[in-house]
């Protein structure tokens, strides 16, 4: 740790002595783990320590980066050293630059980010957990008899950052993953149906248990036997909690500070303004304790904060890095990526229904069980996905569809939000209750 | 300096050093090892609100050991290429195997490859403002090419990626690997209707294979698919006939088709092709190809990922017969079946598994222009944003991008927001005509499986499917 700190101290002054106004130096060193067994045999076991470092050089209001996993001192000298010509040669532009202040990070602490039993715990304990949970799964019901394996991972590593405004940072973190693949065949049928699970975690004893793992995965599968596809019609769409949280990953891309700047966005005239049903909030919290997208500050050094993205329907902020912030006369919210902005743990925040209220109150509709495919334009705010889900009829899920898709336009998406869950639950960076959408087309036969 | 002197003379890996590696990866009684040396150079460039806003240069360095017991894999890598750290992974992979084994004499010999880029100019030497000249030209010629267009950006990017491959079986490649990719990206704005175009192309060759004519032109494609766009109505919903034009619009053959074929997939029954090899899976007009031999393309390779020539095309599918699956080493072991050449990795902290290289549908004998006449309602489907498949169900979705309709045998609106969903093997069996006209297309398309992302090439003729489920919103 203290040679990485001195080599940073090295080409932070090496920077500037070849030209730079300011530079900064990011170093990553991770080390990870991960497993599959799959029909009880351990078909992959991978462990590496792997180390990157990145740079960037700010001349004139003209920046230029580099990086590499080569750590040789000459090799860095050299990317710094071309990083500084290179700069010269971009546009000169006032809105580059470093973060102009850097306030104080919260507690590291405080943010429970590191478990320190990732360290000790032994090949053999992980490779166990993956075969309980492949085991358990496989002996629940017949129809299920082919896996696509158990996953476990679990990776520890510790970030620096530093510049020639004085910044100095450094955490550390673990996470862990447990994850299950498994197929079914129903009677004579050739057709297989699929489905997985996961859990993820910062520690150890937050992951889900093997036998969660595997209930879990076996009742996502055994939920597409006997599948039917339904007529084209517009009707009331319920997305599950994980599907809603898919929702929110592409309402990301349309509220980072660059999207709006480049006009890639269909809110990008909407600041100020409702966007969506009553009730909708969306929040980006870097400080939630044990979150999986939660850090002490960002890749620029920002500390980090928790910014309400949208309050009760009406947009109130962009989430944005120190560039992108400087564009449109705000304040980084510190979700700076280095390139552009990156999510911390952004979640739509719980509501008052009871997801079975929210099911029952669906007199004919569908409830999504799995999206696919990437046909979301945030530009115009198209959606158009291909989707798996169980019918609903009088209130009553009725029965599995599939080969069916789900479309509509973000923005009358969340206008349509009309009922929110109660549960809310961080499973990944992104995260959202159970909620149901006034219409959507189902396209089908 | 060779692929092969570079990792000598700058990290002393020889040819002694890395028997020596190997023979440690087998010493708990692996049956198969091998190392991979890898050091990539990339270069980027990004234009964007008519400003070159940022370059980028990345080196990635670091060496991949891989020990194989039976259908076990043991993977470990790092970033240090000093023969202690070699060792070290040598021995975390060996640890899938857990014997012993009385030492193993490896001889490599060095493989003579085929040259399959044909690079007169490298990239990674040119100069910067000549790339830069790319994206100026680019984001002239949009801005130019239309008043309603609000925002450009366009990207350069360019890769020289050295690997040395050495395996127990003795083989040693060397290989040098270039790639570079153009892209430019238009928002135009009337009315307060929005719309995006893209164009990308990409090709594993030299600077020759590119110029400002080339970048002006894609510029000026993607402000007309923009601004087509502009006029686009909302897409159909519910089954219709489907034509594909020629050339992009063969992604859809690599999910739908193309994934269910890789052979891990299949030797796990996780595919709807699994143990199906010599039955009729199409209609008689598919033949399906993938082909690494090609010159040039973004999927060529004068070897795979672990030492294996792709000497010839494998055919998949042969007159709707299924022929052959996508192999990589393990998967052709254990199913007895003959390699294939398709083994690829991402990069080093990567295990090789199946994956396509350039994939495309074989021409046919229908005249274009006659397979869409024959539509009488349908959709004509020029561009895809992307993509999904799950080989062991095989079902797909596609995102249009740039579609019309066609209405009595005449392409005529353009429309918006649809997706195809569907199964791999039903679009096979629905392909009622295949035209004359294959192109292998040249844009930038990136597969991604199990995290890792490769470089490969599509392609097709004009192909109509008799009825595909589209998800639009009339």
């Amino acid at each position: 740790m203290k040679q990485f700190l001195a080599l940073a101290e090295r080409l932070l002054q090496e920077a500037q002595t070849a030209g730079a106004d300011d530079a900064e130096i990011l170093l990553q060193e991770s080390t990870r783990f991960s497993t599959r067994v799959r029909q009880g045999t351990v078909e992959t076991l991978k462990e590496a320590t792997a180390r990157a470092l990145r740079l960037r050089v700010f001349v004139d209001q003209r920046v230029a980066r580099a990086s590499s996993s080569d750590l040789r001192v000459e090799t860095l000298e050299g990317l710094l050293r071309r990083a500084v010509e290179r700069a010269w040669l971009a546009s000169q532009d006032p809105f580059a630059g470093l973060p102009e202040e850097n306030a104080t990070p919260p507690k590291v602490e405080s943010l429970a980010l590191y478990d320190s039993q990732i360290e000790t715990l032994t090949a053999q304990e992980k490779i166990a957990l993956a075969h309980e949970t492949e085991e358990i799964g496989l002996s629940l019901d017949p129809r299920i008899r082919n896996s696509g394996g158990a996953g476990l991972s679990s990776t520890r590593g510790q970030l620096w950052l530093a510049n020639t405004r004085g910044f100095r940072g450094t955490y550390r973190a673990t996470s862990c993953s447990l994850g299950l693949h498994l197929l079914g065949q129903e009677g004579s049928s050739r057709e297989q149906v699929s489905d997985s699970w996961f859990s993820a975690a910062r520690h150890w004893t937050k992951l889900e248990s093997p036998e969660r793992v595997a209930r879990t995965t076996v009742a996502r599968v055994r939920r597409h036997f006997g599948a039917r596809k339904v007529p084209t019609q517009e009707v009331p769409v319920v997305f599950e909690p994980l599907l809603a949280a898919e929702l929110l990953q592409d309402l990301f891309g349309a509220v980072t500070g660059e999207a709006i700047y480049l006009r890639r966005s269909f809110l990008a005239d909407a600041l100020g303004k409702k966007i969506a049903a009553e009730g909708v909030t969306l929040v980006d919290d870097a400080l939630l304790p044990g979150g999986l997208g939660s850090q002490p500050f960002d890749s620029e050094g920002v500390a980090s904060q928790r910014t309400l993205v949208v309050e009760n329907g009406v947009l109130r902020n962009f989430l944005c890095g120190s560039y992108a912030a400087r564009k449109l006369g705000r304040k980084s919210t510190g979700n700076g990526s280095g390139n552009g902005e990156a999510p911390t743990n952004f979640y739509l925040a719980a509501g008052r229904r009871e997801p079975g209220e929210i099911i029952a109150s669906v007199d004919r509709g569908l409830y999504l069980t799995r999206l696919l495919g990437q046909g979301v334009n945030l530009v115009t705010g198209d959606y158009s996905r291909g989707a798996y889900g169980i019918w609903i009829e009088k209130g009553q899920l009725a029965y599995p569809v599939h080969e069916i898709t789900v479309s509509s336009n973000l923005r009358g998406m969340l206008e349509g939000l009309e009922m929110i869950g109660t549960d809310l639950e961080f499973r990944d960076q992104f995260a959202a209750p159970t909620v149901r959408i006034a219409a959507m087309t189902v396209g089908g036969r | 300096m060779s692929t092969g002197e570079y990792f000598e003379q700058q990290h002393g890996l020889d040819t002694r050093r890395l028997e020596r590696v190997l023979a440690e990866a087998l010493a708990r009684g692996g049956d198969f090892a091998d190392v991979y040396l890898e050091h990539r150079q990339h270069t980027s460039l990004h234009l964007e609100e008519s400003l070159l806003k940022e370059s980028s240069e990345a080196v990635a360095l670091g060496a991949g050991v891989r020990v194989i017991a039976g259908e076990q894999t043991g993977y470990a890598y790092t970033n240090e290429l000093t023969l202690d750290q070699l060792l070290e992974a040598a021995r975390t992979a060996a640890a899938i195997a857990d014997g012993s084994a009385p030492a193993r004499n490896i001889n490599l010999s060095p493989q003579s490859l085929p040259n399959r880029y044909g690079v007169e100019r490298p990239a990674h030497q040119a100069s910067m403002s000549e790339k830069i000249e790319f994206l100026r030209r680019a984001d002239a010629v949009a801005r130019a090419a239309d008043p309603r267009v609000r925002e450009v950006r366009a990207s350069w990017n360019d890769e020289w990626r050295q690997v040395v491959i050495a395996n127990s079986a003795g083989e040693l490649a060397a290989d040098t690997q270039p790639l570079f990719t153009f892209g430019v990206n238009v928002v135009v704005e009337a009315d307060g209707n929005r719309q995006a175009g893209a164009k990308n192309f990409g090709l594993r060759a030299g600077l020759e294979a590119f110029g400002v004519a080339q970048a002006e032109r894609l510029a000026r494609e993607a402000t007309r698919q923009a601004t087509t766009l502009l006029e686009a109505v909302d897409a159909p919903a519910g089954e219709l006939p489907v034509v594909l034009a020629a050339g992009a619009s063969g992604v859809l053959l690599h999910e739908s088709v193309g994934h269910p074929l890789e052979a891990d997939a299949n030797r796990k029954k996780l595919s709807v092709f699994s143990g199906r090899i010599g039955e009729r899976v199409a209609t008689e007009l598919c033949t399906v190809v993938d082909d690494a031999t090609l010159p040039g393309l973004r999927g060529s390779a004068n070897v795979d990922g672990e030492a294996t020539i792709p000497r010839q095309p494998t055919v998949l599918i042969e007159k709707g017969v299924l022929r052959a699956y996508l192999q990589d080493r393990l998967s052709a072991k254990l199913l007895k079946m003959a390699p294939t050449g398709n083994g690829r990795r991402q990069d080093y902290a990567s295990v090789p598994i199946p994956r396509m290289t350039n994939t495309y549908l074989a021409a046919g004998d229908a005249d274009p222009d006659d397979i869409v006449r024959s539509v009488e309602r349908g959709l004509y489907c020029k561009a895809f944003s992307g993509g999904q498949v799950e080989p062991a169900v095989g079902k797909f979705t596609f995102s249009l991008h740039e579609a019309y309709l066609i209405e009595h045998g005449r392409i005529t609106r353009p429309v918006k927001g649809a997706t195809l969903i569907g199964s791999g093997i039903e679009i096979l069996q629905n392909i009622v005509a295949v035209g004359s006209d294959l192109v292998l297309d040249r844009g930038a398309w990136t597969c991604g499986k199990e995290g890792q992302a490769a470089p490969v090439g599509v392609g097709t003729p004009t192909v109509k499917i008799a009825r595909i489920t589209v998800g639009g919103r009339q």
